[in-house]
């Protein structure tokens, strides 16, 4: 249980320690530049055949731009029938959208009274929480699939959602950050009268805002990008996410090469766009979540 | 940790329960009530059904054990591991010492690392079958290849050399590699400076210093990064099944299926859902081994 207490978050960015001066700076930043390139590349050959015609995309010559560039494939992406990628877009970001806040919430609400209502039996409840931590998560597609089955939840959006908003990872962080919640607001709060949840309601909650905003964004991407449960549960084409829709696209028959890159930009677009805009959180998230495993 | 005991706060255990019920609630049907379930339907011929009632005790555990797909998905996922975990973990803690000794425009090139992390391993399979590794002359493994006079390689339908595993490495590592990257990072930012000013005056060398200070002041880092890959490593699915295509009941034509493949197979494809809860048992009672194993050999939670 040692494993699970919270390191501080990561510091900021601190000016580089001594003794890196002696190596020259250039290998570095040339060794630096070189792998910028190779982590990009895949993102430029999904723009680059996203934008290709299709025979320009299977010609076994390289070339380095699109030309002309075809923007047609992003129609051909939403009017390929068989795959209804439009609707599927929009039950990801249906399933996101539901699925972040109110794992987050469920996970700060219990998180906050594991860490701060001492009550008997909350050992009990914290070790209840935390074995389902040490059953490998994905091993259990069959068992939640023999349940959710059972409450006739397949092929509905919310047997693809149910099972995911309750994270006993996303307690124990809540509860770790709570541990180091300054115990003076709460006294100040049930001083003024509040009861327990009026002190968690009205003061913990809207203390909470970084650690509320760094573990969303985390589990809006894993609900995003999530493939193996949508999958298992969502069989009909009413009920694909994009991440099915594209996967079938993939392994369907006949391919429209640059159609499905197109759809993997428009599939990605969304992530690094909130990466990019939210960084500052998301980085935090994974240290949070990463150190505590 | 000592508590005493004393008068129950009524109140107390009223807010405790309304704020614990929904967690409490969800794990019990989606986790304690889904397993018990699966592991009765285990030891039941579960064919196209989900009920319970024919009993045939570890008849699908024989089948399981005895099945040479099963016990392939074993070895690929084995062989997947040996190749992804030092990989990864060596590869991470580089770029992480590489980043963290970059002083102009970190934030540049740690963005640029972890970026691939927002990725969905269905879109990196994608790309990697379809562009980089696709086996024609214009693919980009391929081009580059070129350029040093090699001929195309039919990169993810070679089995001898095994080159598919390029593909199927590269594609974790690309996508994984920042994320464990910023564990590093945070790693490398909390040893106190003092620590390389006190190795300076003893005259260390740059590789003495990391051999001496920084490595085992990552000890912990370390540890928790080595454990997250190889669980990681063990839930692979998403790339193998994009990247190899499976067909339902035996029609596959996949080089590797690891386990998980094997068990969508039979849960979902062959509607086995009696095999299908055996051979999670069994995985389950796998990973648990060997994270254990791993634990006594890598000192996991021995620090304190």
């Amino acid at each position: 249980m040692a494993v699970l207490t919270p390191e501080a978050p990561p510091a900021p960015v601190r000016p580089a320690g001594p003794g890196r001066r002696n190596w020259g700076r250039a290998p570095k930043y040339v060794l630096a530049g070189v792998l910028v390139l190779v982590f990009l590349t895949p993102f430029y050959i999904m723009v680059r055949n996203a934008l290709m015609t299709r025979p320009q995309v299977s010609s076994p010559d390289w070339s380095w731009l699109p030309d002309p560039l075809s923007w047609v494939n992003f129609h051909d992406l939403f009017a390929d029938p068989s795959v209804p990628m439009g609707h599927a877009l929009l039950n990801s970001l249906v399933i996101a959208v539901i699925t972040a806040p109110v794992g987050t919430m469920f996970g700060s609400m219990a998180g906050y009274a594991l860490a701060r209502i001492d009550v008997p039996g909350r050992r009990a409840v914290f070790t209840y929480v935390l074995v389902t931590l040490m059953i490998p998560q994905s091993v259990t597609f069959v068992p939640t699939f023999v349940v959710v089955g059972a409450m006739g939840g397949v092929n509905t959006t919310w047997g693809i959602i149910a099972p995911n908003l309750f994270s006993a990872f996303t307690v124990i962080l809540f509860r770790n950050f709570y541990l180091r919640f300054p115990a003076e607001i709460e006294e100040a709060g049930r001083l003024d009268g509040l009861g327990y949840l009026g002190v968690y309601r009205r003061l913990v909650l809207p203390n909470s805002g970084s650690m509320i905003a760094s573990l969303g964004a985390l589990m809006f991407i894993e609900s995003w990008n999530s493939f193996l449960w949508p999958l298992v549960i969502g069989q009909d084409p009413s009920s694909w996410t994009a991440q099915i829709a594209l996967s079938t696209f993939l392994t369907a028959q006949t391919i429209n090469l640059p159609a499905l890159f197109a759809g993997a930009l428009v599939t990605i677009a969304p992530l690094v766009a909130m990466f990019l805009v939210a960084q500052r959180f998301i980085v935090r998230g994974i240290a949070a979540s990463g150190l505590k495993e | 940790m000592k508590r005493r005991r004393r008068k129950v706060d009524w109140r107390a255990v009223g807010a405790f329960t309304v704020l614990t019920a929904p967690v409490v609630i969800g794990l019990g049907v989606f986790k304690y009530v889904a397993i018990a379930w699966s592991f009765l339907l285990s030891f039941n011929d579960a064919r196209g059904t989900i009920s319970l009632g024919h009993w045939i005790g570890f008849d699908n555990y024989a089948f399981l054990l005895g099945d040479s797909a099963f016990r392939d998905s074993l070895l690929v996922i084995a062989l997947f591991t040996v190749f992804i975990v030092p990989v990864t973990f060596v590869a991470s803690l580089a770029l992480a010492v590489l980043v963290n000794a970059i002083r102009r425009g970190r934030a540049f090139f740690r963005t640029v690392f972890l970026i691939p992390g927002a990725v969905s391993y269905v879109v990196a399979a994608l790309v990697w079958k379809m562009a980089l590794f696709n086996g024609l002359p214009s693919g980009v493994a391929n081009v580059i290849g070129g350029l040093f006079g090699a001929d195309p390689v039919p990169w993810l339908s070679e089995t001898s050399p095994p080159v598919y595993w390029v593909a199927v490495v590269t594609l974790r590592l690309w996508l994984q590699v920042g994320l464990y990257m910023i564990l590093f990072l945070a790693g490398l930012q909390a040893i106190s400076p003092s620590l390389y000013e006190a190795g300076e005056l003893d005259g260390t060398t740059k590789w003495q210093a990391f051999r001496y200070i920084t490595l085992p002041q990552l000890r912990n880092t370390s540890v928790a990064v080595l454990l997250l890959i190889l669980i990681a490593a063990f839930q692979a699915f998403d790339e193998f099944y994009n990247l190899f295509g499976t067909g339902l009941s035996g029609t596959a034509t996949a080089p590797v299926k690891p386990p998980l493949v094997y068990l969508y197979d039979s849960a979902l494809g062959d509607q086995n859902y009696g095999v299908g809860s055996a051979g999670a048992f069994v995985l389950t009672l796998i990973i648990v081994v060997i994270t254990l194993l791993q634990g006594k050999f890598v000192g996991f939670g021995k620090k304190d």
